[in-house]
C-alpha cells in the first residue's frame, strides 16, 4: 500500500503541478517579504490578489489581450500598496488591521462587481467572447503526461533569484531591510525610511497582482469568487518560514505546492474534502517545525 | 582665538509646550573638545539637533564654517563635515560593521551591486587612518557597547566628518572603556584636527576632556569658559543654579546588625533562557546600604526580579525577613515587609495614565483608610493622603490630579519613590533610582535613601552609577556575567578597583588589562 502510494505521489505529473501551484505562493511570498524586510508586514494578500485575478479575467476578456489584463492588474495592485504604504507609513496605522481589511473588502467587493458584470454566481463564464490565457510552454513529453507549464512559472523562479540579488547583493536591498529593523539608522545616513518602505509596499502589491492574474489567467482561465483559497496566508506563512529570504520562501512555497499537487492526486483514491485540506495542515506543521526549531535553537543557548 | 567653526546667533526653539532653547549665542573653536554641560531637559540635546539639522530653530541663526545654514536638514549637515553620535546607536544589529559604516553611500560595482571587496577596504583603510581597531566582517549586534560606539565614530568619520557631536557617549560605558574613548577623542583632536562636542552631566568627565565647557539650564545658556578656569564645584552649582553639589554624607559605620535578606547560591534566568545570574550569595543587614555595581546586562535585572519574585530562580534561597521568599509571589514577598523601586519607571514603575493619586495609593487601596470593607475606595481620605505625600516629596506638578505620564523623569520617579517608601517596609530593594533624573531631584532622592537607612532599613542599591553608589553605599558588591566579582568599602577603595571588577577583571586579567591600556596610552 505505501509503496503504491509512491508511486501514486510522485509522478511527472506531481510535479508539474507543484510548480504550477507553487507559483500563486511563490509570487505573493516575495511581495509579502519586501513589506516584511521593510518592517510593516502586509496580511492582507489574499485580498490584492483576489482584486488581481478579478481585474486580470475582466480585462483580459475585454481587451482580448492577457498582456493588458496582467497589467491592469498589476496596477490594480499597485494601488492596494499604495493606499496600504498611506495608511501605515503616514497615518500609523495597524498593519494587521489594513491587511484583514483587504481580505473582506476586496472578497466582498470582486463578488460583488462580479454577480454585477455578469448576473452569476460562483465563476465567471462570458456569454460571448474569452478570456485570453497567458501562454504556456511546452516541454515536450514524460512517459503519457504531456509537460506544459505557463511562462509565468519560469518568470516567477527568475524573480525570486532577482530579489535575492536585490536584497543581499545591492544597497537599495540593505536600505529596505534597515527601513524595517532600525529606520533611524537609515534616517540618520540621510536617507528616507518611508520611501523605501512605500516601495517594499508598492512591490508587495505588484508581485500580489501578478500573482492574482496568473490564478486566474494561467493556473485557471477563470474567476472564481473567493479563489485565492488563503493562498495568501500560506505565503506569510512561508516568508515567516524562510525568514524572509526569498530563496527560502521560495523553497517552502514548492514544498506548498507539492502537497497541494499531491493531494490533488491523492483525492480520486481519498475523500476530496479530506485531501483538499492537505496544503493547510502542511502550513500549519510548518509552523509547527518552526516553533520547534525555536526552542531547541534557545535551549542550545541555554545550555 | 582664530575663527570660530560653529556660531550660534540667538538661537531659540520652542516646542508646543516648551520653549526648549532661549536666545543662546555660543562660538565654537576649531581643534577644540567642547562640553555642554546640563540637568536633563536643559535643552542640550536640542541644540545639538539643530546644529545637525534634525531640527530647525524657530529664531536666530547658525554658522558653520562661515556659511550660515539655510535649510536644516540631517543631509545637509552631513555635507558641511558635521557628524553625531547618538545616546542610542544609529546601527542596523543584523549588519555587519562594514556595512554600517557605508550605509547610505554604498561603494557599488557597475553602479548597482554592493561592492563587499570596496566596503571592506574602506574600512580597513579607516582602521588604520584613526588607529581605532574594528572587525569589518563583524556582525554589530555580536559586538559590545563600547565597540558599537567606536563603529559609530568610524562611521561619522567616513562620512568627512571634522565635527564631531557626542551625545551622553559615557552614560553606557565602564570607566576603562570611558578612558579609552577619551584617548581616542585626544587623538582625533590632536592630529586630525578635528573639534569634538561632548554632550554629558558628569562632572568628572568635563574637567578630564574639555578645553571649554558650556553650561545649560532650562534652555539658556548659563556660560560658556575654559575648563581650566573652573572647578566641579563651581559647574555644578551653576547647573542647578544653586549649591547642591553632592556633598558626600556622614555617616557612622553600621552595627552588625540581623540579616534582613539572605540569597545563597541563586541562578536565574534571562528572558532568552539564559542563565544570568549565576550562583550569587550574599547577605542584606538592617541599617546598611549594599549597592550593587555593574555594566548593565550582568544579571543585576534578574537579580532584582528573583528578590521581588517577578522572577522564579532556577535554584538558590532567598530568606527575606526570616522567611522564605524564594519562587514566592511578588504580593507574599512584600508581605514579608519588602518594597521594591523598580528600575524602569515608565513600564513597571508607573501607570502613566493614572494620576498621582491612584499611583501613590496603589499597594495600599485594600486597606484603611482608602477603602470601605475592601469593596468602596474612599476618593477623599485617597486624595488628602497623596496631598500630603505630594508635599513631603516635593512632587512638582499642577496637583494630585495629573496624569503621571506628563510628569518630568525626575517628578515621576519621586512619585514611584513616595510610594514604595511610604510602606514603610525594612527591606527596600531600589533600582537605578535616579537614572535620567536632574540633580536637584537626585539629591532628594538620595536624602530619603539615608533617611531610611538611618531608621535601620535595608537597602540593596542596584546603580549603573558609580557616583551614586559611593555616596551612599556603606558595602559595595560588583556583578558581573551573573557572578559577585568583589567586594568593597566604598570609603577606601578607588573607583578604577571597583571599575575592573565589574569588569571581571582580577589577577592575570587586570595585568593583561593593564598592558592593553598601556599599548592604548602609547597610541595617544
Amino acid at each position: 500500500m505505501a509503496g503504491d502510494m509512491f508511486h501514486l505521489v510522485f509522478t511527472p505529473g506531481t510535479f508539474l503541478n507543484m510548480f504550477n501551484s507553487a507559483t500563486v505562493v511563490i509570487l505573493a511570498g516575495l511581495g509579502c517579504l519586501l513589506t516584511d524586510q521593510a518592517g510593516m508586514m502586509n496580511i492582507g494578500l489574499d485580498g490584492i490578489m483576489v482584486s488581481g485575478a478579478f481585474t486580470a479575467a475582466i480585462v483580459s476578456w475585454l481587451s482580448g489581450s492577457w498582456i493588458v489584463g496582467l497589467l491592469c492588474a498589476v496596477c490594480v495592485g499597485m494601488l492596494f500598496g499604495l493606499f496600504y504604504g498611506l495608511m501605515v507609513i503616514r497615518w500609523k496605522s495597524d498593519e494587521f488591521i489594513i491587511g484583514v481589511a483587504f481580505n473582506i473588502f476586496a472578497v466582498a467587493l470582486t463578488t460583488f462587481l462580479l454577480r454585477s458584470i455578469d448576473g452569476q454566481k460562483g465563476s465567471f463564464h462570458p456569454a460571448t467572447g474569452f478570456v485570453d490565457r497567458i501562454p504556456a510552454l511546452h516541454l515536450g513529453v514524460i512517459g503519457d503526461t504531456p509537460i506544459n507549464i505557463s511562462i509565468m512559472v519560469p518568470l516567477a523562479i527568475v524573480l525570486v533569484i532577482l530579489c535575492q540579488i536585490l536584497m543581499y547583493r545591492t544597497p537599495f536591498g540593505f536600505w529596505l531591510h534597515a527601513s524595517g529593523e532600525h529606520a533611524d539608522a537609515l534616517r540618520s545616513v540621510g536617507r528616507s525610511p518611508d520611501m523605501m518602505k512605500y516601495l517594499g509596499s508598492l512591490g508587495c502589491g505588484l508581485f500580489c497582482g501578478l500573482s492574482g492574474a496568473y490564478l486566474s489567467l494561467g493556473y485557471l482561465s477563470t474567476f472564481q469568487e473567493n479563489m485565492t483559497d488563503a493562498k495568501g496566508f500560506v505565503a506569510v506563512a512561508c516568508v515567516i518560514f524562510g525568514r524572509s529570504n526569498p530563496v527560502l520562501v521560495f523553497l517552502a512555497a514548492l514544498l506548498f505546492g507539492f502537497i497541494d499537487a499531491a493531494a490533488t492526486r491523492l483525492q480520486d483514491y481519498l475523500n476530496p474534502t479530506l485531501t483538499a485540506t492537505f496544503p493547510y495542515i502542511g502550513t500549519v506543521l510548518m509552523m509547527l517545525v518552526i516553533a520547534l526549531a525555536r526552542v531547541i535553537r534557545k535551549k542550545k543557548a541555554a545550555s | 582665538m582664530s575663527e570660530p567653526i560653529v556660531s550660534f546667533h540667538h538661537v531659540s526653539m520652542q516646542f508646543p509646550d516648551v520653549l526648549a532653547n532661549d536666545d543662546i549665542s555660543l562660538d565654537i573653536y576649531p581643534g577644540e573638545v567642547f562640553a555642554l554641560i546640563g540637568e536633563n531637559g536643559a535643552g542640550k540635546s536640542t541644540l545639538m539637533n539643530i546644529l545637525f539639522g534634525m531640527n530647525k530653530p524657530t529664531d536666530g541663526s547658525v554658522v558653520v564654517k562661515g556659511e550660515e545654514i539655510r535649510s536644516f536638514s540631517t543631509r545637509e549637515a552631513i555635507a558641511r563635515g558635521i557628524g553625531m553620535v547618538h545616546q542610542h546607536f544609529m546601527l542596523v544589529p543584523s549588519f555587519t560593521v562594514a556595512q554600517n559604516i557605508v550605509l547610505g553611500c554604498e561603494p557599488r560595482v557597475n553602479g548597482f551591486a554592493y561592492s563587499f571587496s570596496a566596503a571592506r577596504k574602506t574600512v580597513l583603510d579607516l582602521v588604520s587612518e584613526y588607529g581605532l581597531q574594528v572587525d569589518p566582517d563583524a556582525q554589530v549586534e555580536d559586538l559590545g557597547v563600547g565597540l558599537q560606539q567606536r563603529v559609530e565614530i568610524l562611521k561619522t568619520l567616513h562620512r568627512g566628518a571634522d565635527i564631531l557631536i557626542l551625545d551622553e557617549p559615557t552614560a553606557v560605558l565602564t570607566p576603562q572603556e570611558t578612558d579609552e574613548l577619551f584617548a581616542v577623542i585626544r587623538r582625533i583632536v590632536r592630529e586630525k584636527n578635528m573639534t569634538v562636542i561632548i554632550i554629558t552631566h558628569k562632572l568628572y568627565e568635563v574637567m578630564a576632556i574639555s578645553d571649554r565647557v558650556g553650561v545649560m539650564r532650562q534652555g539658556r545658556l548659563v556660560g560658556a569658559c575654559r575648563t581650566s578656569e573652573v572647578n566641579e564645584h563651581l559647574l555644578a552649582s551653576m547647573m542647578v543654579g544653586k549649591e547642591v553639589l553632592l556633598e558626600p554624607f556622614s555617616r557612622e559605620k553600621p552595627a552588625d546588625a540581623a540579616p534582613a535578606v539572605t540569597v545563597s547560591d541563586l541562578f536565574v534566568r534571562d528572558d532568552r533562557g539564559l542563565m544570568s545570574v549565576n550562583g550569587i550569595s550574599f547577605t542584606l543587614r538592617y541599617g546598611e546600604i549594599l549597592g550593587v555595581a555593574g555594566v548593565e546586562g550582568n544579571g543585576q535585572r534578574e537579580l532584582v526580579e528573583a528578590l521581588t519574585g517577578l522572577r522564579k530562580p532556577v535554584r538558590g534561597e532567598i530568606t527575606v525577613n526570616e522567611q522564605r521568599a524564594t519562587r514566592a509571589s511578588p504580593g507574599r514577598i512584600r508581605s514579608f515587609g519588602l518594597s521594591h523601586v523598580p528600575e524602569d519607571r515608565m513600564t513597571t514603575g508607573v501607570s502613566r495614565d493614572a494620576t498621582i493619586t491612584e499611583n501613590l495609593v496603589a499597594g495600599k487601596e485594600g486597606r484603611k483608610p482608602f477603602s470601605f470593607l475592601g469593596l468602596h475606595l474612599r476618593k477623599g481620605k485617597m486624595k488628602q493622603y497623596a496631598r500630603s505625600v505630594f508635599d513631603l516629596f516635593d512632587i512638582r506638578a499642577a496637583g494630585v490630579n495629573t496624569r503621571v505620564g506628563t510628569l518630568s523623569g525626575g517628578n515621576m520617579q519621586k512619585v514611584v519613590v513616595a510610594r514604595e517608601f511610604s510602606f514603610d517596609t525594612p527591606v527596600l530593594i531600589i533600582s537605578q533610582p535616579t537614572r535620567g533624573v536632574d540633580v536637584g531631584a537626585m539629591d532628594f532622592i538620595h536624602r530619603q535613601m539615608m533617611n531610611k537607612r538611618g531608621e535601620g532599613c535595608a537597602i540593596l542599591l542596584v546603580s549603573a552609577d558609580l557616583d551614586e553608589l559611593f555616596r551612599l553605599s556603606d558595602r559595595m558588591v560588583t556583578i558581573y556575567e551573573g557572578r559577585l566579582t568583589g567586594e568593597f568599602d566604598p570609603a577606601v577603595t578607588p573607583r578604577e578597583e571597583v571599575g575592573r571588577s565589574m569588569m571581571g577583571l582580577t589577577g592575570e586579567d587586570r595585568t593583561r588589562f593593564e598592558k592593553t591600556a598601556a599599548a592604548d596610552t602609547r597610541d595617544t
